[in-house]
């Protein structure tokens, strides 16, 4: 027993294959089977829905309110403009799959081909609304001409904001795949952000269908 | 075995040989790089009780100025202010911490896991809790405190009629704590699910770990209303929006009601801690076990689930119209089920046990009388008629008292009396406790009792004063005498804590002939909690391996540390002395997380972000900045 516990002080080397581990960084054993950073994940959007839910009630509440002030959305909104850069999105998350598929047979570069296009077509997405908000600026509407105009930058801004992170996210991910980082052994990274775009994209087919293509 | 005396730093790790306690962390820096669970409770609960005698400091203001009708001690804006940072205090800087202080120490010891699921993030959710209180304090000294109410109702809040920064203080203070809540509630929930020893099904786990998985479910789903309400009143005040500004159509009634839908399960999970925490002493000091383990889980789980079904119960004044009342007013009053239900259970727990009345089991029992009559009270506000009476009344001051100090705090300073061996290797002190306990049980009632009288006679809370002709001064008066005696008490607390670690003789493992896996270790425990990780076979799991005999649902057996409420002194066969296949050490390392400085650093970047809404908002992209070195550090720091 102090012949195995002196080896360790005796310098860095790794773990005998007999150490029991409280947090293995590879494969922790769980009570469930499931990884632990998976299960946060998922309990993470259970929360975020809440918080979509919440601004999307204000939105429904509001919208109601003033139909008088102009601009009202069916002036303003250009469903063909908007359906492009839904569409934009959705795209995305076809390129998501295809890269936790590429990494889960072990193809590094293919992955880092994904995601760079997964990450492309989120900004394309970042970019419309941003050309969106500028040209609803310049009709008129902005934080506090109305209600609605108020609600509308909330909803769809928090939603840009969860884009912009998550192509902030795969960026990092890219990075890190070119020093090596990511194999097929922890694809799990992948599937995790992976998770949080689908959501992000389920998000944005809510939000399209109940603020634009219902606008009354 | 010199050479192991310290833990050795090992591939980003730590290794830990079980055969030494570990005694090497020391100094500041230690502990603010710590990532140790049971570290982590210990400055929780130490933050909790220090923001605790704050919100009580405030609270004797409030006191002191309603002694006598017309009093002139503090100006009407100095009381709206306490009024307002007492509650604020009490509710997210005294009692959730103090909850999480449990969660933190006790959960992981209770499932048999060496730490949580994501120690690092739990060091984060730690550093911006204490972040947020300290800066929600300092707007006492930075333009003037928070002033509009702990429910800081629209258009109060708005810039119109609040413009100084406290409002903007109190905004960033609960969007942070509310960060901090959920980052920590997300953690124990994957803690609790995932990190349970083999053999602890669901229907085995301990019921305090029962109530704080509810808790977790509850927080991270009811933080988001208010912090979206939050966000809404930010943009109100500094961007430029309509959302609560009357004259541009916008609706105060949807603050009320993001409020609420968020007050309500905060209400429970205030509470449901608390009722884990007398679950658990209740059966120890009865020798019995639980009476009704499984009813207990599910009447928890349906007051979870009614919590977001009854928020509108605090807004029948406003006139929703009979039909939304009368629906409110019928899940409100379905939660008395389940309710009472636990309070049958925790009655019939005690019904044929040898009861040992020590300080933690007084305090179990006080809570069971205090909370019937909060409850009581409760109900009473169902009824939408009985409620517009009551509503904004000190009745309703008298109730919510009746639940948090009757309820949550009384529980909490019973938990602490419990557990406080295993926090820190020595006994509270029983005879002070017991000075403790009966000064705190009277002197509660003598406060908040007279309340209810007060509240009926017509006495509206959040009133600087009140005139002579209202005929409430010597009801007022007993209640300020009551709580100068309860800040007396609390003082014995205090004085016992110090006392108790400086004198107290060193505690055994198990000193209370525990249940749970907690008192299977020594007291404190190592930094690795379990030499090895404990196999489950029954509920109680601790009480099987000592008593192989017993049935799982039976009795323990008769004449062990009864009558004795100093068990450590008259220690009983099986004291500090678990079931062999426990404690059998083998020659194993343990590989534990390293400590880490960068939840600290990721902490303090979101609170200098967050800072800008009060001071400059140049500081917000700062802030992100530190942030995100901290998440990158963070994400490539070897685990």
């Amino acid at each position: 027993m102090s012949q195995a516990v002196a080896e360790r002080t005796s310098g860095a080397a790794p773990p005998a294959a007999s150490t029991t581990h409280a947090l293995e960084a590879e494969h922790p054993h769980t009570s469930t089977g499931v990884d632990s950073r998976k299960m946060l994940m998922w309990a993470f959007l259970a929360s975020d829905c809440m918080f979509f839910g919440t601004l999307i009630a204000t939105y429904m509440v509001y919208k109601q309110r003033q139909e008088l002030i102009p601009p009202v959305p069916r002036e303003i909104f250009d469903i063909p403009y908007t359906s492009v850069s839904a569409f934009v999105l959705l795209l995305s998350s076809v390129t998501m799959v295809l890269a936790l598929d590429a990494i889960q047979h072990n193809r590094v570069a293919r992955m880092r081909t994904w995601l760079i296009a997964t990450a492309l077509l989120g900004s394309v997405f970042l970019a419309g609304q941003y050309y969106e908000f500028t040209s609803f600026f310049s009709e008129g509407l902005n934080l506090s001409t109305s209600l609605f105009g108020s609600s509308f930058f909330l909803l769809t801004g928090f939603h840009g904001t969860h884009v912009a992170i998550g192509v902030f996210w795969l960026l990092s991910l890219v990075v890190q795949s070119w020093r090596g980082k990511i194999t097929q052994a922890n694809a799990l990274t992948i599937e995790i952000a992976g998770l949080y775009w689908h959501f992000v994209d389920i998000v944005w087919i809510l939000i399209f269908t109940l603020v634009y293509l219902i606008p009354e | 075995m010199a050479v192991v005396a310290a833990p050795i730093p090992h591939g980003g790790g730590v290794v830990v040989p079980t055969t030494e306690v570990t005694r090497s962390y020391r100094g500041l820096w230690s502990w603010i790089t710590t990532v140790d669970h049971k570290r982590i409770g210990i400055m929780y609960g130490v933050a909790a009780g220090t923001f605790f005698l704050i919100g009580g400091l405030e609270a004797l203001v409030v006191r002191l100025q309603l002694w006598v009708p017309n009093n002139t001690l503090v100006s009407a804006s100095t009381f709206n202010a306490m009024f307002t940072m007492h509650a604020t205090t009490m509710i997210f800087l005294a009692v959730m911490p103090l909850s999480v202080a449990f969660f933190n120490f006790i959960v992981p010891l209770q499932i048999g896991a060496r730490d949580v699921a994501f120690p690092r993030l739990n060091a984060f959710s730690f550093w911006v809790f204490i972040s947020g209180g300290i800066l929600l304090n300092l707007s006492f000294v930075l333009g003037g405190a928070p002033d509009a109410g702990w429910f800081g109702y629209a258009n109060l809040t708005s810039k119109q009629f609040s413009p100084g920064p406290g409002i903007d203080f109190w905004i960033l203070g609960l969007q942070v704590l509310g960060i901090s809540s959920v980052a920590g509630a997300l953690n124990f929930l994957v803690t609790i699910i995932n990190m349970r020893a083999p053999g602890m099904t669901y229907m085995r786990m301990p019921i305090f770990t029962w109530m704080s998985l509810i808790t977790m479910i509850l927080l991270v789903l009811a933080f988001p209303a208010i912090t979206i309400g939050l966000v809404l009143l930010m943009f109100d005040r500094h961007f430029g929006t309509n959302f609560f500004e009357v004259a541009k159509g916008g609706d105060v009634i949807l603050w009320q009601n993001l409020f609420w839908v968020f007050g309500h399960p905060e209400v429970y999970i205030l509470i449901l801690p608390a009722m884990g925490i007398v679950s658990e002493i209740l059966p120890v000091f009865s020798r019995k076990p639980l009476f009704g383990y499984a009813v207990m889980v599910f009447s928890g789980m349906a007051i979870a689930f009614l919590a977001f079904g009854v928020w509108a119960h605090h807004m029948f004044a406003v006139g929703l119209g009979p039909l939304t009342d009368a629906i409110f007013s019928a899940t409100t009053m379905l939660i008395a089920i389940p309710t009472g239900v636990k309070i049958f259970n925790w009655i019939s727990t005690m019904w044929g046990g040898s009861i040992r009345y020590t300080t933690a089991m007084l305090y179990a029992v006080g809570f069971i009388a205090m909370f019937i009559i909060g409850g009581l009270s409760g109900v009473m506000h169902s009824s939408p008629p009985a409620d517009l009476q009551q509503s904004d009344t000190y009745f309703v001051v008298a109730h919510i008292h009746y639940v948090l100090i009757g309820g949550s705090i009384t529980a909490l300073l019973g938990g602490i009396y419990y557990w406080f061996p295993k926090f820190s290797g020595r006994y509270l002190n029983e005879t002070l406790g017991k000075w403790n306990f009966w000064t705190f049980f009277i002197t509660i009632n003598m406060t908040f009792m007279p309340m209810h009288w007060t509240g009926l006679l017509g006495m509206p809370r959040r009133v600087y004063t009140y005139a002579p002709e209202l005929g409430v001064t010597t009801l007022n008066q007993i209640s300020t005498v009551g709580a100068i005696g309860l800040a007396f008490s609390i003082l014995l607390f205090v004085v016992n804590v110090f006392v108790s670690l400086r004198y107290s003789p060193k505690a055994v493992a198990d000193p209370w002939d525990g249940a749970t896996l907690e008192w299977s270790i020594s007291s404190p425990p190592p930094i690795y909690n379990f030499a090895q990780v404990p196999v489950v076979h029954s509920r109680d799991a601790f009480w099987a391996m000592k008593y192989p005999d017993r049935t799982e649902h039976g009795d323990l057996p008769d004449g062990d540390g009864t009558g004795s409420p100093h068990a450590h002194l008259a220690p009983t066969g099986h004291t500090g002395q678990p079931a062999a296949d426990l404690v059998e050490a083998k020659p194993t390392l343990i590989h534990m997380p390293a400590p880490s400085y960068f939840p600290f650093i990721v902490a303090m970047g979101l609170v200098i972000a967050g800072s800008g809404i009060v001071f400059t908002f140049a500081l917000t992209p700062v802030g992100i900045l530190i942030m995100m070195a901290g998440i990158f550090g963070w994400a490539f720091e070897p685990a």
